[in-house]
């Protein structure tokens, strides 16, 4: 991941520079207009929103199985990553939902599953922040049953209400709309690896320090 | 088998004598369960009349405030006595000692829901004995799934600091799935006509719910009560 740290970087950085000309230039959607363009980064957050949801979960196994420290640390970085691309979503989401439904916040079924499994991953932070020593084998359980959750929450969710618009809209996209999309995707899933990689390096770091004051110390 | 089965029954049984002598979470919890409910009413209640489709939400979500104390205290005690260590030291399968915890926090769950159901059909006009095997099975099934998180989270929080405050912020977002079911399968059958498809579509997911979340607590208890 070192070595191509740099070059993922410098892709990025042309990416997202590019990105606001991508989207400007791809069509502007007939009965939505203008508000429409959010779709371009409220679907690639969300997508990796769920994909650090299990990138969280399944570190978070493999820390309590394997008791794997590394695991730990990666599983911390996409736990505050969900936070983050989950801010964006709920963000951008009412932004577009007051202009499309004409109310800020609906319960719908993806709505109230995408702020579940949020609030899941903030209350992971909290225990880790607030748990004091060995807290994280309890936030370990909570990324792993949070995991486990995703179907519940999602079907209790989906008969209790729905109005979002259908999964399949990604595939039925115009085609000028599609490359704009998918370069969105693609831009945010990098800038994903990268933070992700920072995030642990950090952790690796900061856990080697401490074991060099321990080491000091005896 | 049998002495899993055993230990369990032990650990459960040590709980409730432990309970009997004082009554201590009993009285307690039934206690802030129908004041609960009372604070619903305050709320809920218009001239006189409860909203409609209100009394299934009540109840669960009394249910869910008084499982949470009742899972706080049973291990506050454990702490407190210092006797958790004791526990996890006992020769046995630690799966059978959460299940004996679980068993002891479900029999007193059981005990506030015969007093709160009741409650709830009389201050609210909700029909509970409508369909009295569909309203025990989706609270059997419902209390089980709030129960077994609540039991792994509860046992794991004994160590942590800030644990009260804890425990219901892991445990609310688990367990929306359990409240989801619970209160939209109750409402189905407090209707005027019940509505039993309905009903079983939600204890269904409450089954499955409950499979998955007892086989994940089984399974992660070990590791997460090794120190």
């Amino acid at each position: 991941m070192t070595r191509i740290f740099v070059p993922l970087v410098l892709i990025a950085m042309v990416l997202f520079a590019s990105a606001p000309l991508v989207v400007a230039n791809a069509p502007v959607e007939q009965t939505m207009g203008l508000v429409q363009k959010i779709f371009y980064y409220h679907v690639p957050s969300a997508m990796l929103l769920f994909v650090s949801a299990f990138v969280c979960g399944i570190a978070s196994a493999v820390f309590l199985f394997r008791r794997s420290a590394a695991a730990d640390r990666v599983a911390l970085a996409a736990g505050e990553l969900v936070v983050l691309f989950g801010l964006i979503v709920l963000v951008t989401g009412p932004i577009w939902a007051r202009k499309a439904w004409g109310v800020w916040w609906e319960w719908d079924a993806r709505l109230t599953s995408s702020l579940l499994l949020w609030m899941i991953f903030v209350a992971y932070l909290m225990v880790r922040r607030f748990g004091g020593p060995g807290s994280e084998k309890l936030a370990g359980a909570m990324a792993l049953f949070g995991m486990a959750n995703v179907p519940f929450v999602y079907v209790s969710v989906n008969y209790w209400r729905t109005l979002h618009p259908k999964t399949s809209v990604v595939m039925t996209l115009a085609p000028g709309m599609r490359g704009a999309f998918w370069f969105c995707v693609a831009a945010f899933a990098i800038l994903y690896l990268l933070l992700l990689t920072l995030r642990k390096r950090l952790e690796d770091q900061q856990a080697m320090v401490e074991q060099l004051y321990l080491a000091v110390e005896e | 088998m049998k002495q899993f089965l055993r230990v369990a029954w032990v650990v459960m049984r040590k709980d409730l004598t432990v309970e009997m002598r004082s009554r201590e979470i009993v009285y307690t919890t039934v206690f802030f369960a129908a004041s609960c409910v009372l604070v619903f009413a305050f709320a809920l209640v218009r001239e006189g009349r409860p909203l409609e489709d209100a009394s299934a939400g009540i109840l669960w979500i009394a249910i869910a405030f008084a499982g949470t104390l009742a899972l706080g205290r049973t291990f506050e005690r454990e702490r407190h006595t210092e006797t958790l260590r004791a526990l996890m030291l006992a020769p046995s399968d630690r799966p059978a000692i959460y299940v004996g915890k679980l068993l002891g926090v479900l029999v007193l769950m059981a005990i506030v829901e015969a007093v709160l159901v009741p409650m709830v059909g009389l201050l609210f006009h909700a029909p509970v004995l409508a369909r009295p095997l569909w309203l025990a099975a989706l609270l059997a099934a419902g209390t089980l799934g709030f129960a077994s998180v609540g039991t792994l989270f509860a046992a794991m929080l004994v160590r942590a600091r800030s644990r009260d405050v804890l425990l219901p912020v892991l445990l609310y977002p688990i367990t929306i799935p359990v409240i989801i079911a619970g209160v939209r399968g109750t409402a189905a059958i407090f209707q005027a006509t019940p509505d039993e498809p309905m009903a079983r579509f939600w204890a269904a997911l409450l089954v499955f719910f409950d499979v998955v979340f007892v086989t994940l607590s089984l399974w992660t208890f070990e590791p997460l009560m090794t120190e």
